[in-house]
Formats: C-alpha cells, structure tokens, sequence
C-alpha cells in the first residue's frame, strides 16, 4: 500500500489529550470525533488536512491516555499514515489494532516539515520526501504485528483464534 | 539466565517454561477492565466482529468512573450503552453509580487483583496493579473488545528498568515525590516500552497506597507496567480484602532472579528527594516545590487514581486541620471509592477537609480529565495530585496544571500558591 500526501509536523511528545480532548470523548461516533482531531495542539487542523495528508511527528507520538479515539479520530479526518520517531505504545498497539498505518522512521521525522509532498510505501518500508528528494528507509513491524495488520486488525485475527465461539 | 518477576509472570500467562524480553506472547487474562469511555468503543467494535459470547463474565469489569454521574447527555447514552451490555452478558462487575468508584482505587480495593496476575485495562493508568506483584497494563479499546471475547491478549515482554531508591525520604516526600522525580530523571518516554521495577530501602518502607501511586504513573514515563515485588506490607493489604475474594483465594507470588537481565539499573539516593512538583505541562517538568512559592493558584485538586486513597486524604487533611483554604482558591477533593468515602467519614478526615472549605465531589475521575467537577478557565492555573499536566488537559488549552503529592497541594490550598508543609507551618504528628 503506498500513501502520498501533504505533511503536517510536529514535535515530539504529542500526548492524545491534544489528539483529542477528553471534552469530546462523550462519544464515539468517528465523524464527531474527526471534527476535534489535533484541536488543543492545532486549531487549524481540521480545516487544511486533505484526504490523504500524513502526520509526522517526532518521538514519543501518542503518549498519555489510552483513548482509542485519538487514531480514530486522526483516522477519520483524512489522515492516511503516521510516521514518527517513536510511538507511546499504547497509541502503537491502538493503530495496529484498528488499522492506521503507521512508520518509525526517525530520519523522515527529522527532515520532514509541514507542506512538504511524502510518499510512504507500507510494503517495501521506503519514505520518500518528494519535496526534498530524499529517501529513506522505516523500521520493519516484528513478523506478528504484521500479520495482524495484513489480517486486517486485531478483531479479525481473535475471531480465527476463538472460531465459531466467536459466531 | 534467570528472570525478572515480569518475565516470570508473563510466562506462567502465556503456558510457557520461560519468556524473554522482546518475545511476543499471547497472555491468559486474569482481569480486563474498561471505563465509560473506553467501554462503549470496545462494545462497538465486539459488536462489529460478530462475537456473540465473553470468555469468563466474572473476569470483566465494566466501571464508569470518568464522566458519572452522567455529565451531559452524550456521556448519559455512554453510560447507558455499557450499563445495557453489562446487562447482557451478566458482568457481575459492573459498578453503578453509588457503588462505583474510581477504578485502580476500587478494583485492588474490592480484592479483585492477586500477585501473579496478568491485567488489561482499557485505561493507560491500569499499570497501578503492579502494587500487589501483578503485571498490568493500559490497552486500547480493541484490545480490551478482544480480551472479552478469546480471554487472551497479545503482549511483547517487556525489558525491565530496575530503580533502586535508597535511604529514607523526608518526613513530608511522599511515593508521588519520588516518582515525579523520577519522572524528572529519565524523561516522559523514559521508560517506553519497559516494566519499572520499584526497588530498595525506601520502597521496602512505602505504605501500599504509596506504592500504589508509583506504579500509577509508570505510564508517565512510557513505561508499560510498574511493579513491586512482594512483602509482609502485600500480604497485609491483601488479607484485608472481602472474604473469598480474589486477592484471599488467588495469586502466585513471583521473585524476580538475582541473575535476571535488566535493560538498566537506576540508583536514586530517596533521602535527596526534595517535595517534587511537575510544571506544566510534562510530568518530566519537575522543581523542588520550596522554589515555586511565587506561582499563584486558582484551584487545588486532591485524589484520583493516583492519590485518591484514604491514605492520601488523611495527609492533605493533616496539614489543612485548623487551617483554612485561600480565600481565592477552590480546592476539590475527589475520593477513590465510596469506601473511601466511609473511612474519611468514620476517622475525622472528611470533617476536617470540609472545615477547611474543600469540596468533597463522588468519586469520578472528572476533573483530572478536564470532563467535569472541576474544569480551569483560561489563565487558572492548579495544583492537582493527578497524573498529567498536557496542554488542555484540566480545560482550557491556557490553563495550567502543576503535579504534586496530597502534601503539597494541601499546603498550596492553604498558601493560595505553591508551598510546602512547612511554609504553612504544618507540623508532622503521627502522620504516615
């Protein structure tokens, strides 16, 4: 699967509280939460991210609480892939689960600012900065993460696994 | 080789002779818990896939602690959607409100966590369970939807971070102290991916609730799960749960080998600690409270799952006794459970809280999270016994959050800014 989008930066420790307040977390509808994605850290996000844009962040992405809401909601608001230095492991194992691709590719994170063109290819590992015409290469998932994502989640893995328990 | 108490823990779960740090495995669960919050996403994505049966009802707990009482009616149909499911599936642990409480106070309390156990709690401050010698973790909603219905999760073990804390801390430094402190040393992903292993003479000399509170915040420094190994003070704590419950009739206690392998050993010298406030807006921010007087507070908050424990409001009430809350500062107090409640009744200590002008909320998670019963305007700034410090995290993006222990923030309510015990001439009598 390959993703091109426009890149929106941030730094490092971008905690889901500004992912998505917990004001709005009075529900789960991903449309609702989609309207309030990076609000506390970006006011403006929600109206110039594009269908296909990429969040890249520096380390520690996703740390603090473990809503699930916050890959939902960045999810929904048209973001294709995160890429970062590091992921909190919470919000790791959260986009692995639901299906938000993500890359650990410290040197992107580092080059990448916001406005830039990137195209991340989930299946050779390569993050290309078409802006700055540069390439580089993300860490691999271990074999099992891999499975649950080519699996399609976690759920679809756990209904193999319970089988017709599981209806 | 040998290995750590997780390691061993982690095996046992997952039917295995031994694990190793790095390994994926996939873990029996002894407990999976989630929130009014978390639980309704994890319904919906049960739902979603099809599963039509929970593993064990008796092994889930459902507590909507974060916005209950129902704060608006969004929170009210939550509410209602993990109340119905509760309903269905017959999860015996399903606390209403008026039993409810905040969760890692009201589960450990209610016996429901033995040493040995593996838990997974749609919550990221799940990792407090460490305190009874278990491994326990925050997860997703998925994870959590997954748990319910294979009884199983899937977990990379851990390395462990070893921290040894020598001496013995000053009369007013608490296990929250140490912990911002440490927080301070290794950085909020200092301990990414890892297990905190909670060692040494100042440990071995922690109250539970103390201890509770440092595996609390584990998650506050990355860290996956934090734990401390059993003693005489576990045994005590766990005898004094409800008869025939889990921590009475459970449990297998681990000891880590003296030739486990450790990702890195942490010396902290606990008697240098001085009383630790985190400035906004990263736990790893942290000062010595004594250099903050000059910062001037609008609301004082003390409990939650962090420090919402009798133990906690019996400090903040031995230094507010005969004194008074500022005049331009509220101070709220949010208790763990509804036993909490009774004992702070029962020994004085919700009188004298009360005397001092602090209100006394239900047990909720609320203003912790900025949801409810405490909300900071633009410009307040706080002094809270909670967890997190973000940008927005008690309200308003332009408020400000300060962490610190039941001590400080006691004092600091009585200051009307940041202050230590001392500062407000609070004398130490038989408290700890």
């Amino acid at each position: 699967m390959i993703f091109e989008g426009t890149v929106h930066k941030y730094g490092r420790d971008v905690d889901t509280d500004v992912i998505i307040p917990a004001r709005y977390l009075n529900t789960n509808d991903p449309d609702e939460l989609a309207k309030h994605a990076m609000e506390d850290i970006d006011a403006g996000f929600v109206d110039r991210v594009r269908p296909g844009d990429i969040i890249v962040a520096a380390e520690n992405f996703g740390c603090g609480s473990s809503r699930e809401h916050a890959p939902v909601a960045i999810r929904r608001a048209g973001v294709s892939c995160v890429v970062a230095a590091s992921f909190a492991r919470i919000f790791y194992r959260n986009a692995i689960n639901t299906g938000l691709p993500i890359v650990v590719c410290p040197e992107a994170a580092a080059t990448a600012e916001s406005g830039d063109r990137l195209r991340v290819d989930l299946e050779d590992g390569a993050v290309e900065n078409l802006t700055r015409g540069e390439i580089y290469r993300a860490e691999a998932f271990p074999p099992f993460m891999q499975e649950l994502i080519d699996r399609g989640g976690l759920l679809e893995y756990v209904r193999s696994r319970v089988g017709a328990r599981g209806g | 080789m040998g290995s750590t108490i997780t390691e061993k823990i982690l095996a046992r779960a997952a039917g295995r002779e031994q694990v190793r740090a790095g390994d994926i495995v996939e873990a029996r669960v002894d407990l999976a818990l989630a929130n009014d919050i978390t639980a309704p996403l994890g319904i919906a994505e049960f739902e979603r896939a099809g599963f039509t049966e929970v593993f064990d009802p008796a092994r889930i707990a459902l507590v909507p602690d974060h916005f209950t009482p129902n704060k608006d009616i969004k929170a009210a149909t939550q509410a209602k959607k993990v109340r119905e499911f509760a309903w269905k599936y017959g999860i015996v642990n399903y606390f209403e409100v008026g039993r409810v409480g905040i969760e890692h106070v009201l589960l450990p309390d209610a016996g429901m966590v033995a040493p040995g156990d593996v838990v997974i709690g749609a919550d990221s401050h799940t990792c407090t369970y460490g305190a009874v010698a278990a491994f326990s973790t925050g997860v997703g909603s998925t994870d959590f939807a997954a748990a319910m219905a294979w009884g199983h999760v899937w977990l990379r073990v851990p390395e462990t971070i070893k921290l040894v804390y020598s001496g013995v801390p000053s009369p007013w430094v608490t296990g929250k102290d140490l912990m911002l402190h440490t927080i301070g040393l290794i950085g909020v992903d200092g301990a990414l991916y890892q297990a905190m292993e909670f060692n040494g003479e100042a440990i071995d000399g922690l109250s539970m609730e103390e201890r509770f509170t440092m595996c609390n915040m584990a998650i506050e420094a990355g860290g996956k799960s934090g734990i401390v190994g059993y003693d005489e003070k576990t045994a005590r704590y766990l005898e004094s749960r409800p008869d025939g419950s889990r921590a009475r009739t459970a449990g297998q206690v681990f000891v880590g080998d003296p030739d486990a392998e450790y990702a890195r050993v942490l010396e902290i010298d606990a008697a240098a600690v001085q009383p630790t406030v985190s400035k906004p807006h990263l736990p790893s921010n942290t000062a010595a409270a004594a250099d903050l007087a000059g910062i001037a507070i609008d609301q004082v908050v003390i409990g939650s799952c962090t420090n919402g424990r009798l133990h906690d409001l019996r400090q903040a009430a031995g230094v507010l006794e005969g004194k008074k809350v500022h005049p331009q500062v509220r101070c709220i107090i949010l208790p763990g459970t509804q036993d909490v409640c009774l004992a702070a009744i029962a020994d004085g200590t919700m009188q004298t809280l009360i005397e001092a002008g602090c209100a006394f909320s239900t047990p909720t998670c609320g203003a912790c999270l900025g949801g409810h019963m405490g909300v900071l305007a633009e410009g307040e700034r706080a002094v809270a016994t909670t967890n997190r410090n973000f940008v927005g995290r008690m309200g308003h993006t332009g408020a400000e959050v300060y962490l610190a222990s039941p001590y400080v923030a006691a004092a600091s309510a009585v200051a009307g800014h940041i202050a230590t015990p001392e500062q407000v001439g609070a004398t130490k009598e038989g408290l700890r």
